[in-house]
């Protein structure tokens, strides 16, 4: 006897297994698949630090919807190991499917409203093969689950083994069929997720690191320098890997503090310089960092956060880094810290940071976390057309030859000065790590400190007032506010969704995109006009919270912090939003 | 014709009257005019220490960097303008110190730059305490007693894991060191200039006679050939009373620059920069 609940239009699976199994590549599938059929998805993977063994999970969301959060529920369990049904059966609701290798895991003990389908795994895959196929297999039994039709999974197997050769395409395009016919023979009934094929849709499947830095690329990078670190790495390897075509110098270099002075050495001569990292290797970064800011040079750093301190839990998410970023360094100077929302807002922001790196002469730090950098969502082909390449006050030749006197750090209104480059005929000066005067002369005269000081700072004023306001999601009217920033967009948001009518027309959601400088005046209108507040941070110290406070005087007392490495789940929001 | 005096700033150097570092400034600005490079074709970046306050003292586009990490930032520029020629200057504190990691790398690399190190054995603006490259027994503030630790000798270092121009100077001979200047600069790959700049301040043991005394000139020396690596390796090796210098090795080597296929044609930053079509990248994400 089978379990089944109400049909609904979406869809938690998720596989589990040993890193090796191949848990990676099936759930990144399984997600292409429903995205070709039309269908919105976000990935969530849970791996440890290791490369062979441990437990390793991949859960894809499918929706109907857009769908930019996960659930701790999950409809479909595919498990290669008896772990995976150990660690996940709580995760299990009524209805839902455990698609299990049966020759490799005996004696399940049974759970009242869950289904078992038990499949020789192993068997087929060796059939197919060879027994790493298990996860192909398995990717069939779910679209024979599903009633899916198969054509677009071949497709999917195609285009994801067509570089390894034909034979391994064939095996897995076996492997996928034998799956399929195995469990279509085995389970005939309905299973709750209802998923008919849709109309095409002209979405993309993309993580935010990728997403962040195709925005970049488009928008004229030219020079990265990097150094791996998870949760940043895949920027790193995307940027190597498409180096040599689009033309943009990649240097792996020694370590991060090798990374940012090369950085700021072509960004001084003219390059577009960017570099990703993570909260450890920032710290490395932390004295080039003022050393940018005080050379007013331009420069982009991403930082993908992950819980530290120190090594941390290297392959989990957090939002603990915000604090850091507002601080690094000694002494004072402009930064502006971005923190996309989402994967689409991670396209925009990769782009959008080099030209304000350039306008404002100064370092533009992108806050990603894990949760964004390494999940695959589907999202709307990213288009270029709106970008536009701005360098700001970077002098030509020709205006360099018309000036009498170039001084490259001249007093201005906007605290902004003409830049040249390198190699321009009149346009020498000392980019000074020591305090400088106008021409770059080290100067320790006190005048002269206290008008550069504020120079740099009139940069960030300048900016302030021309930044994107934060964005209110919800009914603008409403008097309950939910206050978030980077990745707990995405989980609020879809929760939000979930309310009925009349608790969603009673909340608005402010997000944060622009966490530095901060848009005092608007955060401090909207929550003065507020009767509750909630803030939803991923961190145990409320950071945004603490930032709020300082610039706004205003103290949220009512939080949802959450720290333990992992994101939140939409569940736990729906809970919060439903108190409110 | 340039000469040394277009290299001239208008401040005047704030070193000590009869500093190590008075004939380096001397001798790469004379290599500088002798070479006919324009001041601002050259972009110079300094490290942090009284070679740093070079910085304010040579007319280039100059870049005072942080303490150790001028390399790093030489190669970046490089790598971005393959036309400007590129020279890093620091310490011994600051290469050798902070920033020894940078150094191998940078060989490894062989970026065309330009790396002289002021190399005095002591660490002179933060006032005398002992450097990388004092010898074992150097009594310092940080060593009243004498330091237990074994100099850095960069030039064996630099050999050893494959440097393309290997060379030491000495500021008792600015027309020697000039030449040497010259000779690296023209290197196509990395090329070290490792200078004995006497601190006559804090160092009292390193001082101009204990140079003359013990230095041999490489070029004057009988069956010495800069292009054999064993006899370099040797000759870098030879410290106590006899101290080799001049030119120990030199070897055309693949450069960087010269090795990226991206960075072939014109210089990265002289290219137009142009809103990419990204129709190709996308495609793989479909």
């Amino acid at each position: 006897m089978y379990y089944f609940m109400q049909a609904k239009q979406n869809l938690s699976w998720k596989i589990g297994g040993e890193a090796g199994f191949g848990i990676k590549s099936a759930g990144m599938m399984l997600a292409k698949i429903f995205m070709k059929t039309g269908y919105e998805t976000f990935d969530y993977t849970e791996y440890p630090s290791l490369i062979r063994g441990g437990h390793n999970t991949y859960q894809v969301m499918v929706d109907d919807l857009e769908v930019n959060s996960v659930t701790k529920g999950v409809d479909i369990l595919v498990a290669l190991n008896k772990e995976t049904i150990d660690l996940h059966r709580a995760e299990l609701t009524v209805g839902s499917m455990v698609i299990y290798d049966k020759d490799k895991i005996s004696n399940i003990r049974a759970i009242e409203g869950i289904n078992f389908l038990p499949l020789g795994l192993t068997t087929l895959a060796k059939q197919a093969g060879s027994e790493l196929m298990r996860n192909v297999v398995a990717l069939g039994a779910t679209l024979a689950v599903l009633e899916q039709p198969r054509n677009f999974a071949d497709q999917v197997v195609r285009e994801t083994f067509g570089p390894k050769g034909r034979e391994v395409t064939k095996n897995n395009l076996q492997a996928l069929l034998l799956g399929y016919q195995e469990a279509k023979k085995v389970y005939q009934e309905k299973f709750k997720c209802f998923l008919p094929p849709k109309q095409k849709n002209n979405n993309i499947l993309i993580a935010a690191n990728e997403a962040l830095a195709l925005g970049a690329v488009a928008n004229g990078l030219n020079f990265y320098a990097g150094y791996p670190m998870t949760p940043s790495s895949s920027i790193l390897q995307y940027i190597a890997g498409i180096a040599e075509k689009v033309g943009i110098v990649f240097k792996h270099a020694e370590d991060e503090i090798s990374v940012i002075n090369m950085c700021l050495g072509a960004a001084h001569v003219g390059a577009r310089a960017m570099t990703a990292t993570s909260g450890g290797g920032f710290a490395l970064m932390t004295e080039a960092l003022g050393l940018a800011g005080i050379t007013e040079t331009p420069l982009v750093i991403v930082d993908s956060q992950r819980p530290g301190p120190a090594t941390g839990l290297p392959t989990w998410t957090e939002q603990g880094d915000l604090q850091f970023m507002l601080h690094a360094a000694p002494g004072d100077f402009p930064r502006i810290i971005m923190a996309p929302g989402d994967t689409s807002e991670a396209f925009c922001m990769g782009a959008e940071a080099l030209n304000l790196a350039e306008i404002y002469q100064t370092p533009v730090i992108i806050l990603l976390d894990k949760f964004l950098s390494e999940g695959l969502s589907t999202v709307p082909e990213f288009s270029t057309q709106g970008l536009k390449i701005k360098r700001g006050k970077l002098l030509s030749q020709e205006q360099l030859n018309k000036l009498s006197k170039f001084e490259r750090y001249k007093l201005t209104a906007d605290g902004i000065s003409a830049r040249a480059l390198p190699g321009m005929k009149n346009g020498l000066f000392i980019a000074n790590s020591d305090e400088h005067d106008s021409g770059g002369y080290s100067s320790e005269s006190a005048q002269n400190r206290q008008q550069q000081v504020d120079k740099r700072a009139a940069k960030l004023q300048s900016f302030a007032k021309v930044m994107p306001e934060p964005i209110i999601y919800g009914n603008p009217k409403a008097k309950k506010t939910v206050v978030v920033w980077g990745s707990t967009k995405g989980p609020v948001l879809d929760a939000y969704l979930l309310l009925s009518k009349k608790q969603q027309s009673n909340i608005k959601i402010l997000q944060l995109q622009y966490v530095w400088p901060l848009a005092t005046n608007f955060v401090s209108n909207v929550l003065c006009h507020s009767k509750q507040i909630l803030l939803i941070e991923n961190n145990s110290n409320a950071q945004l919270g603490q930032l709020i406070a300082q610039e706004t005087g205003i103290i949220i007392k009512n939080k949802l912090l959450k720290y333990d490495g992992r994101p939140f789940f939409r569940e736990e929001i729906i809970k919060a939003l439903s108190k409110l | 014709m340039l000469t040394d005096k277009d290299f001239l700033t208008k401040q005047k150097p704030t070193w000590c009257p009869g500093c190590g570092n008075h004939a380096i400034w001397i001798a790469m600005r004379q290599a500088l005019a002798e070479l006919n490079l324009d001041p601002h074709k050259v972009l110079i970046v300094y490290g942090v220490g009284c070679s740093g306050n070079d910085t304010n003292f040579i007319k280039t586009y100059a870049w005072h960097s942080l303490h150790g990490r001028a390399l790093p930032t030489a190669i970046g520029a490089k790598l971005a303008n393959k036309d400007l020629t590129v020279i890093a200057m620091g310490g011994d504190g600051d290469g050798y110190g902070e920033g020894l990691g940078h150094f191998l790398h940078a060989v490894r690399g062989n970026v065309n730059v330009t790396y002289v190190v002021h190399d005095n054995k002591v660490y002179g603006l933060t006032t005398g305490q002992t450097a990388p490259t004092s010898d074992r027994g150097f009594k310092s503030k940080s060593t009243p007693e004498g330091t237990l630790d074994t100099a850095v000798n960069p030039i064996a270092l630099s050999l050893a894991q494959g440097a393309s121009f290997v060379a030491r100077g000495f500021s008792g001979q600015a027309e020697h060191l000039k030449n040497i200047f010259k000779a690296a600069i023209l290197h196509q790959g990395f090329s070290l200039v490792d200078v004995f700049q006497p601190c006559v301040t804090f160092n009292k043991i390193n001082t101009f006679k204990w140079f003359f005394d013990k230095l041999y000139n490489l070029d004057e020396k009988k069956d010495f050939s800069k292009n054999n690596f064993q006899q370099a390796l040797e000759q870098s090796m030879i410290w106590g009373d006899k101290i080799p210098y001049g030119i120990f090795y030199q070897e055309q080597k693949p450069e960087y620059v010269a090795s990226t296929p991206q960075l072939q044609g014109l210089a990265l930053v002289k290219r137009s920069m142009k809103v990419r079509d990204i129709t190709k990248l996308i495609y793989e994400f479909k």
